[in-house]
C-alpha cells in the first residue's frame, strides 16, 4: 500500500476533455466511482435505511441467518448486520476524511514555506518529516491507543499527521521546481506578493499530484482504521466495519456469513479509493500511449518502397548502379549482394534507409526517407544537417541501436558486406551485427559524461569489452586500456583508468570514449556530434585524436555533425540532411566552395556570417582569405 | 566510507534518542490514568496516590525519563504492570518470531519483485500489462483482507495449514515451515506488486540511459548490461521502497500475526495497548525503531556502496 505520487511536468498544454469524463471513461476509473457514490449513498441514508440503530442488541436471535427482519442476519450480540454495515459507512468515510484533512492541514503550508523559502525551516521540517516517515503507523497507533484510550478520531488524526510527510514532500518538490522558473521571476519582480505568487503560479502545480495523493491516502487510511478496530483496539460503542470483520472471524466457525459482508465493504471501499486514485493519475498527468501498430509499420514499409522509386531528388548523390530496387525483397542477400561490382566492396552501404516511428493514431512519422550513401576504410564522411535533420537516426540505425520503437520503413544498410538490414524488414537485425559490435563497427556518443556508466571506473569500462571481444587477460586488457588513454592525449593514464567518470572533466570522458570506441580496432567508427558538448579548444584537440585513428588505424568514421567547421577539418566528403534526407553531396571542398543546394548555401552562410572559422583554416591555407 | 558510515551512524543516533523522549512523554504524558487503570475503577483515590507514588508517577516526568534511559542503557526496559515479566524478556522471548516472519516475506518479495519488475520492464507487451494491472490489484486489496481470506480457506474449510500458530520455544523447524507459510504467503502477495511496479520503472530508466546505449556499441553482452549496469543503476530505486515495506511490515505484522495467532512482537503489542502496559509499549517502540534505523542504516550503506558518487559526496 505504498502510495507514491510523481509531480506532473506543470500544466498540460492540450486538454481534450474534462477530466470526470475521462475517469469515466476507464473501466476502473469508473466502477470505482460508482462504488465510492454507493458508500457515500449508504452513509447520508443510512438514518432512512437502517431498520436498528446502531447497538440495538435482539438477545433472543444472535448469529441469526439472513432472514426478512435481518437482511443480513445478526451477530453474537444480536445486532443487526445490515443496519451496523450502513452505520460502518459512516464511521469510515469521516475517519478518511479526518486524516485527509490533517494530513493536507499539515503537509501542505509546511510543504509551501519549506520549498517557496528554504533555509533553516527546510531542513527541520525534512527532517521531521523523514523522522515520521521511518515510524511504523501501527506501531505509534498502538501506543496512542494505550496512553489516550480507544477512540477513532484520536486515532485517525495521529495517522494524518504520520502521513502528512506524503503531502509535504509533494508540494516542497513541486515549489521548488516552480520556484526557479522564469515566470514566477518575472511576477516577483514585477512586485506581485509571495501569498500571490504562491496561490496563483504555485498551487496550480501542486493541486493534481494532492488530488491523487488524497484518493489514496483515504484508502490507506480506511484500511489502517478497520485494522486498529479489528484488532479489537477501538471503541466498542462506535459501530465500525473493522470491529465487525473481528467479530465475523471470531466466529467464523459458527457463522462463516457474518465476515463476508464487512470484508466486502472494506474491499470494495478501499480498493475504490486506490483505483480512483489511480484514474486520476491516469487523466491528470499521463499522455496518451503510443501503440505500435503493425498493420500500419508493414503499410509504411509498402510506401516506403514506394518512395524508394521516386527519391528522385537523392540520384544527384547516389550513382545509379547504388539503387537496388529491382532486388526483389526475396532475394538471399545473405553475404554477397548480388550488385555491380564497384558499389559493393565498400565498408559501408547504405540504400535508401527510411525510418518511422508509429504514432498514437496508427499512422507513421517518417524522419529518415530514403537516404543513401557509402564508405571506405580510411575515409571520412561527414552528414551535415540541424537538429531534427534525421542525421542522428540515421547513424544510430547503423549501429543497430534505434529506440524500441523505431521501425525501418525502408531500404537497407551492409556492413562489410554483410547485411545488417535486409531491404523489407522493418527492425534491424540484431543477430548480424551483435558480432560486428564493438570488433568492427563502434560509436563516440555526443555527451561525454552521460555516455560513461557513474558506477564502474573508466579502466573496467575500459578493459571489460577487451576482455570480452578479443579474449585477452584482464592484466593484459589493462595495460592495453592505459596505453590506449595516453595515446589519445590523457596526461596520467595509470591515474585515470582507477577514476570514476564524476572525477574527470567533459573532454577527458570524450578522450576515454574515444578509446573505448577503438580500444577492439573496429574498422568503422560511427561518431554522432562527437565535439558539440565540448569547449572550443578542447574540440580542436579531440578532432586531433579523430584524425590519427583515421590515420593510424585505418578506420572509417562516419561524422555526424552540425558545424562546418568540423566538416572541413576532418571529413573527405561530405553529405547535408534536411528533413529526413540528403539534399546535396561530394567531396568536401567542392561542396564548401560551390554548395549547389540552397539550403546547404543556408547551413553555410550562418555559420560564416560575421566570422571565420578557425578550424577552416587549420587544413586548407587556399581557401582562407 | 567511514566518514559515511559513521554518519549515518551518528543520525541514526540522534533519531533513536528523540523518538524515544517523544513515545516517553507521549505515553507517560497521562499519568493520572495509568494508576486507575492497574488497580480498577473501584480503586480509591488513596490506592491511586500509594500507586502512582510505587511506580514513581509523582516525580516530574524529565527525571523519570532520564532514570529510564540510564536504565535502558544497560538493557534493563523495567517490567510489565500486568505481569511479573521484565520487558527485556518479553521482548527477547517474542522478537525473533515476528523477525523469522518479516525477514522471510521481504527476502521472498525482494527475489519475486526484482525478477517480476525486471522482465516487465524488459519484455513489456502483455506480460508487462498483467505486472501492471497487479500492481493495482494488489495495491487495492488491504493485507489483512487477504490473510483473513487465506485463513479461512486453506487452514478453516481446507485444513491444509493450522489455523492458530504452532510456533513455541523449542518447536521444530516443521512447527515454524506450518505456522509461517500462510501468513508469508499472505505478505509476499500484498507487498510483492507495488515493489515490482517500482523496480519495473527503475529499470525502464536505467535502460534508457545514454550510457547503456554505448555499452551495447562497444559489444558487451546484453546479460551482462543488464545484471552489471542496469540492475545496479536501479537497485537504490528498488532498496528505498523495499526498506519503506519493512518499516511498514513492522506494522503490519502485528495485523497479520493476530490473524494467524502467531506468538511475535505484534500479539504483545496488543494486549499492551488494550490493558495500557505502558512498559512494554515504550520497550515495543524502542525495539522497532532500532530496527527502522538499522535497516535504513543499511540501504543507506548499500547505496553507498552501489554508486560511488553518494560515497564521495
Amino acid at each position: 500500500m505504498s502510495s507514491t505520487v510523481t509531480i506532473a511536468p506543470a500544466e498540460q498544454s492540450t486538454r481534450p476533455r474534462p477530466v470526470i469524463v475521462r475517469i469515466v471513461r476507464n473501466p476502473l476509473g469508473a466502477a470505482s466511482v460508482f462504488v465510492l457514490l454507493l458508500v457515500v449513498l449508504a452513509a447520508l441514508l443510512a438514518p432512512v435505511l437502517a431498520p436498528y440503530s446502531a447497538n440495538f442488541a435482539d438477545i433472543a436471535s444472535t448469529l441469526a441467518p439472513p432472514s426478512a427482519e435481518h437482511p443480513l442476519g445478526t451477530d453474537s450480540a444480536g445486532r443487526d448486520v445490515w443496519s451496523r454495515l450502513l452505520w460502518g459507512a459512516q464511521v469510515t468515510l469521516l475517519s478518511a476524511l479526518v486524516c485527509a484533512v490533517v494530513a493536507i492541514a499539515i503537509g501542505l503550508p509546511s510543504g509551501l514555506i519549506a520549498g517557496y523559502y528554504g533555509r533553516a525551516f527546510d531542513s527541520t521540517s525534512n527532517w521531521l518529516a523523514n523522522m515520521l516517515l521511518s515510524l511504523p503507523a501501527i506501531i505509534v497507533l498502538l501506543a496512542v491507543r494505550s496512553a489516550f484510550g480507544p477512540s477513532v478520531w484520536i486515532a485517525m488524526v495521529v495517522f494524518g499527521i504520520l502521513l502528512s510527510p506524503g503531502y509535504f514532500r509533494l508540494t516542497r518538490t513541486a515549489v521548488q521546481a516552480v520556484r526557479n522558473e522564469l515566470y514566477v521571476d518575472a511576477a516577483r519582480a514585477s512586485g506581485l506578493s509571495d501569498a500571490r505568487i504562491i496561490s496563483r503560479h504555485v498551487m496550480s502545480v501542486v493541486r493534481a499530484p494532492i488530488i491523487i495523493q488524497t484518493a489514496l491516502v483515504a484508502g490507506v487510511a480506511i484500511a489502517i482504521q478497520s485494522g486498529i478496530e479489528f484488532l479489537g483496539l477501538g471503541d466498542p460503542q462506535t459501530p465500525t466495519w473493522g470491529a465487525m470483520l473481528s467479530e465475523g472471524f471470531r466466529n467464523i466457525y459458527i457463522a462463516p456469513l457474518l465476515i463476508v459482508w464487512p470484508a466486502l465493504a472494506i474491499g470494495l471501499t478501499v480498493g475504490s479509493f486506490v483505483l480512483l486514485g489511480n484514474a486520476l493519475r491516469d487523466a491528470l498527468e499521463d499522455s496518451p500511449k503510443v501503440k505500435a501498430n503493425r498493420r500500419a509499420v508493414e503499410a509504411a514499409i509498402q510506401a516506403g518502397a514506394l518512395t524508394d522509386s521516386v527519391a528522385g531528388v537523392n540520384v544527384a548523390l547516389v550513382r545509379p548502379e547504388d539503387v537496388q530496387d529491382d532486388l526483389p525483397f526475396e532475394t538471399e542477400l545473405a553475404t554477397t549482394p548480388q550488385v555491380p561490382d564497384d558499389t559493393t566492396g565498400h565498408l559501408l552501404e547504405v540504400h535508401n534507409l527510411a525510418i518511422g516511428y508509429p504514432l498514437a493514431d496508427g499512422t507513421i512519422k517518417t524522419v529518415v526517407n530514403g537516404v543513401s550513401f557509402h564508405l571506405d576504410k580510411g575515409e571520412v564522411l561527414s552528414i551535415v544537417g540541424e537538429s531534427g535533420s534525421g542525421k542522428s537516426q540515421t547513424a544510430f540505425a547503423i549501429l543497430g541501436l534505434l529506440p524500441e520503437a523505431a521501425r525501418i520503413v525502408g531500404g537497407s544498410i551492409v556492413i562489410d558486406g554483410i547485411d545488417t538490414v535486409r531491404p523489407g524488414e522493418s527492425i534491424v537485425s540484431q543477430a548480424q551485427l551483435r558480432p560486428l559490435r564493438g570488433r568492427r563497427i563502434s560509436y563516440i556518443p555526443q555527451e561525454p559524461m552521460s555516455n560513461l556508466a557513474p558506477t564502474y571506473t573508466i579502466g573496467y569500462q575500459l578493459s571489460r569489452p577487451m576482455v570480452e571481444l578479443l579474449h585477452i587477460s584482464r592484466a593484459e586488457a589493462k595495460k592495453r586500456a592505459i596505453a590506449l588513454l595516453d595515446r589519445v592525449g590523457i596526461a596520467d593514464p595509470a591515474r585515470t583508468y582507477d577514476l570514476y567518470p564524476h572525477e574527470i572533466s567533459g573532454g577527458m570522458a570524450q578522450r576515454v570514449l574515444i578509446a573505448g570506441a577503438v580500444s577492439c580496432e573496429p574498422d568503422l567508427v560511427i561518431a554522432d556530434e562527437p565535439t558539440t558538448a565540448l569547449d572550443v579548444t578542447v574540440q580542436a584537440e579531440v578532432l586531433d585524436v579523430l584524425r590519427r585513428m583515421r590515420d593510424e588505424l585505418g578506420v572509417g568514421i562516419v561524422l555526424v555533425t552540425h558545424n562546418f567547421g568540423v566538416v572541413s577539418d576532418l571529413a573527405d566528403r561530405v553529405a547535408v540532411m534536411q528533413r529526413g534526407t540528403i539534399v546535396e553531396t561530394g567531396s568536401v571542398r567542392d561542396v564548401l566552395r560551390a554548395p549547389q543546394h540552397e539550403y546547404t548555401r543556408t547551413l553555410l552562410g550562418s555559420m560564416l556570417e560575421g566570422k571565420k572559422p578557425l578550424t577552416m583554416l587549420g587544413e586548407e591555407k587556399e581557401t582562407a582569405k | 566510507m567511514i566518514s559515511f558510515t559513521i554518519k549515518r551512524l551518528a543520525s541514526g543516533l540522534v533519531l533513536l534518542i528523540v523518538i524515544c523522549a517523544l513515545s516517553y512523554a507521549l505515553l507517560y504524558f497521562n499519568s493520572s490514568g495509568i494508576a486507575r487503570n492497574i488497580l480498577g475503577e473501584q480503586a480509591t483515590p488513596e490506592q491511586i496516590a500509594a500507586k502512582e507514588q510505587e511506580l514513581g508517577l509523582d516525580q516530574p516526568l524529565l527525571g523519570r525519563f532520564l532514570d529510564w534511559a540510564t536504565s535502558a542503557l544497560s538493557g534493563d526496559f523495567g517490567q510489565s504492570w500486568f505481569t511479573t515479566l521484565s520487558v527485556s524478556n518479553a521482548l527477547t522471548t517474542r522478537l525473533p518470531v515476528t523477525l523469522v516472519l518479516i525477514t522471510v516475506s521481504m527476502i521472498l518479495v525482494t527475489v519475486f519483485a526484482t525478477v517480476l519488475g525486471t522482465a516487465a520492464a524488459i519484455k513489456r507487451g502483455w506480460f508487462d500489462r498483467v505486472v501492471q494491472v497487479g500492481a493495482v490489484v494488489g495495491d487495492a486489496i488491504p493485507g489483512f483482507v487477504l490473510a483473513i481470506f487465506l485463513v479461512t480457506i486453506f487452514a478453516i474449510q481446507l485444513g491444509w495449514f493450522p489455523a492458530v500458530s504452532t510456533i513455541a520455544p523449542g518447536a521444530g523447524l516443521d512447527a515454524w515451515v506450518v505456522s509461517l507459510t500462510l501468513p508469508v504467503i499472505a505478505i509476499v502477495v500484498n507487498y510483492v506488486t507495488a515493489s515490482a511496479q517500482q523496480i519495473r520503472s527503475a529499470v525502464i530508466t536505467q535502460r534508457e540511459r545514454e550510457f547503456v546505449r554505448t555499452l551495447r556499441s562497444r559489444g558487451l553482452d546484453e546479460r551482462e548490461i543488464l545484471l552489471k549496469y542496469v540492475l545496479r543503476g536501479a537497485a537504490p530505486a528498488g532498496l528505498t521502497v523495499l526498506s519503506l515495506q519493512f518499516v511498514g511490515l513492522l506494522g503490519g505484522a502485528v495485523i497479520i500475526e493476530q490473524i494467524f495467532a502467531i506468538p511475535g512482537i505484534g500479539q504483545l503489542a496488543v494486549t499492551s495497548a488494550v490493558n495500557g502496559d505502558i512498559p512494554i509499549m515504550m520497550g515495543i517502540v524502542v525495539a522497532t525503531v532500532i530496527l527502522v534505523i538499522i535497516v535504513n542504516l543499511a540501504v543507506d550503506l548499500a547505496n553507498g556502496w552501489l554508486n560511488p558518487k553518494v560515497r564521495t559526496s
